[in-house]
């Protein structure tokens, strides 16, 4: 009698343990229910919307495959003028943030000013909605009347959009340098490294490290945001998108510019957010 | 004959806590201190002070005949002269062991990569540590961490090195490679202040004990006299706790 229980206990060498085994029950379990659940859902969604009184009328004018198969390359067009702009406000976001990330750092009494600076430019920049500070930069400055090409408006709507990022990313990089333990910085002065040394080899190298993931959502954010740009007159895709609909007289290029997006911005924050969990691991 | 360190009355508050009341201390080159007392009894905020991670309020500590605690001194030429090693040994987790070591002399001293190999490979050698070199911290146990620390700290040539209770975040089965260590040290007449626990690794190298004492060293004295006849009380009761 009492033998039976030893032999169960016993196992073959490579067959699951009572742990696994009971694991993989339960994953089955649980993958057959979320199943079940989005199937009924969507069927919900394809039989009872298109009962909609207005779907007709929805359909047409939104879902309307011939205008969005005639439009979709020139919205792919229009969008690579974001993808410009992105791609020269990136690189200056990066750096006017890590040096006002800086600016607040400073110790020394006779660098006060720059420490003011700092706070107050994140202060102002971080309070202030975008498309305000880019109507009042994009069409306040060309309005004092400079010379092309100063009158621009890509120049000053991108200086507006390098000047509202700055500030977040100063911040983000702010908390990375506040986040290293004072016995790094110990450690770095106890060698007779200097301040400046201490902050560069360090400080700033852990301090960036620990902030990628967070920056990447910055990154995200701008890259929406570079169609608020449409409002002071470069024709980007969201401008694009509105005078075809006005030609066409349908919503339908909005959902293909709306495509366009998703079509890089969930890639990107599905990336961020494995960076996010693999550094939370990391930690622990 | 004048001490390599003394310290004169030395004090320190943080805010309102007087955490140093008065210390009066000296090391004779190539004497190896040993700071004893119950923890909070200011030993690691006295190494601190010593090397100038912490502004002392008063006193004076005359390194070589210098005082070097006059207050709005550049602490830094101070603080290549005398090394420090932390319990928690606060290696730089970006940095291979190498690089940690090369960082200071690299940037202070302005020497090159090169120049720096030999040395290094040779302290590294030295201290059973040749094929570690290019790991990082993450990458090494407790006791190789501590190892690297106390490398790091020589790399500078430092005249006096102060070790803060250097073993004790160590498993027990790796506090010996690290006594090790100091032991060489010692050997080859480094100057050095320890605050420490290890009772017997002080009683059988010290050449003087200090007993801390909330702030101030109540008793010192050779190893043979202090642990075998203590004359303060307060002495006596911390000996017979950790002993
Ligand atoms: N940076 C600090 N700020 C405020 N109080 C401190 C600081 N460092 C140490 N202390 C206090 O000083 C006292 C002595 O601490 P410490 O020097 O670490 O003692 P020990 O190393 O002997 O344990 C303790 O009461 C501690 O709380
Ligand atoms: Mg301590």
């Amino acid at each position: 009698m009492a033998d039976t229980g030893l032999t169960q206990a016993r196992r073959v060498a490579g067959a699951p343990t009572r742990r696994a085994a009971y694991e993989a029950r339960i994953r089955r379990r649980s993958n057959l229910i979320a199943a079940a659940s989005t199937a009924a859902v969507m069927l919900a969604v394809v039989v009872l919307v298109p009962l909609a009184p207005g779907w007709e009328a929805v359909q047409r004018s939104f879902f309307n495959g011939r205008v969005f198969v005639e439009t979709f390359p020139g919205l792919l067009e229009a969008f690579l003028l974001d993808v410009a702009i992105f791609a020269w406000c990136a690189p200056s976001i990066a750096l006017v943030g890590l040096v006002i990330a800086l600016c607040r750092d400073v110790r020394a009494p006779a660098l006060f000013p720059l420490r003011a600076f700092g706070a107050v430019f994140t202060d102002i920049f971080r309070g202030l909605p975008v498309i305000l500070v880019i109507y009042l930069i994009g069409f306040g400055v060309p309005g004092l009347g400079l010379p092309r090409p100063w009158n621009s408006p890509y120049l000053w709507g991108s200086l507006a959009l390098i000047l509202v990022y700055s500030a977040y990313v100063a911040e983000v990089i702010r908390s990375g340098i506040d986040s290293i333990h004072q016995s790094q910085r110990s450690a770095a002065a106890s060698l007779g490294l200097s301040e400046a040394d201490t902050m560069r080899y360090v400080v700033l190298p852990q301090a960036l490290r620990n902030v990628v993931p967070a920056n990447m959502n910055l990154l995200i954010a701008l890259q929406k945001d570079v169609a608020l740009l449409s409002f002071i007159g470069p024709v980007e895709i969201f401008r694009q998108a509105g005078v075809y609909k006005s030609l066409m007289a349908n919503f339908t290029p909005y959902v293909g510019a709306a495509v366009i997006f998703l079509a890089i911005t969930i890639p990107a924050t599905r990336y961020a957010d494995y960076l996010m969990a693999r550094q939370q691991r990391r930690r622990r | 004959m004048t001490a390599k360190l003394s310290l004169r009355g030395v004090r320190k508050s943080f805010g309102e806590a007087e955490v140093i009341r008065g210390v009066d201390l000296d090391v004779g080159k190539g004497e190896m201190v040993c700071l004893i007392g119950a923890s909070g009894s200011g030993k690691s905020t006295l190494l601190r002070c010593i090397n100038l991670l912490e502004p002392v309020d008063d006193g004076a500590i005359w390194l070589d005949g210098e005082d070097i605690a006059e207050p709005g001194r550049d602490p830094r030429p101070v603080r290549e002269r005398i090394g420090i090693v932390f319990q928690s040994y606060n290696l730089f987790p970006h940095m291979t062991a190498e690089e940690n070591v090369m960082l200071a002399p690299r940037r202070i001293r302005g020497k090159t990569k090169a120049a720096l190999a030999p040395v290094v490979e040779r302290l590294f050698t030295r201290f059973g540590l040749s094929d570690r070199m290019q790991h990082y911290p993450d990458q090494l146990s407790g006791g190789q961490q501590q190892r690297v620390a106390i490398i790091r700290a020589l790399a500078m040539e430092p005249e006096i090195m102060l070790f803060d209770e250097i073993t004790s975040a160590l498993d027990p089965e790796l506090v010996g490679e690290v006594l090790d260590v100091l032991r060489q040290l010692h050997a080859e007449g480094m100057t050095m202040i320890l605050a420490t626990h290890e009772m017997g690794f002080a009683r059988e190298l010290a050449d003087k004990i200090c007993f801390l004492d909330g702030g101030r060293i109540l008793e010192q004295g050779p190893p043979s006299e202090l642990f075998a006849d203590p004359r303060e009380e307060r002495t006596r009761a911390f000996l017979s706790r950790v002993l």
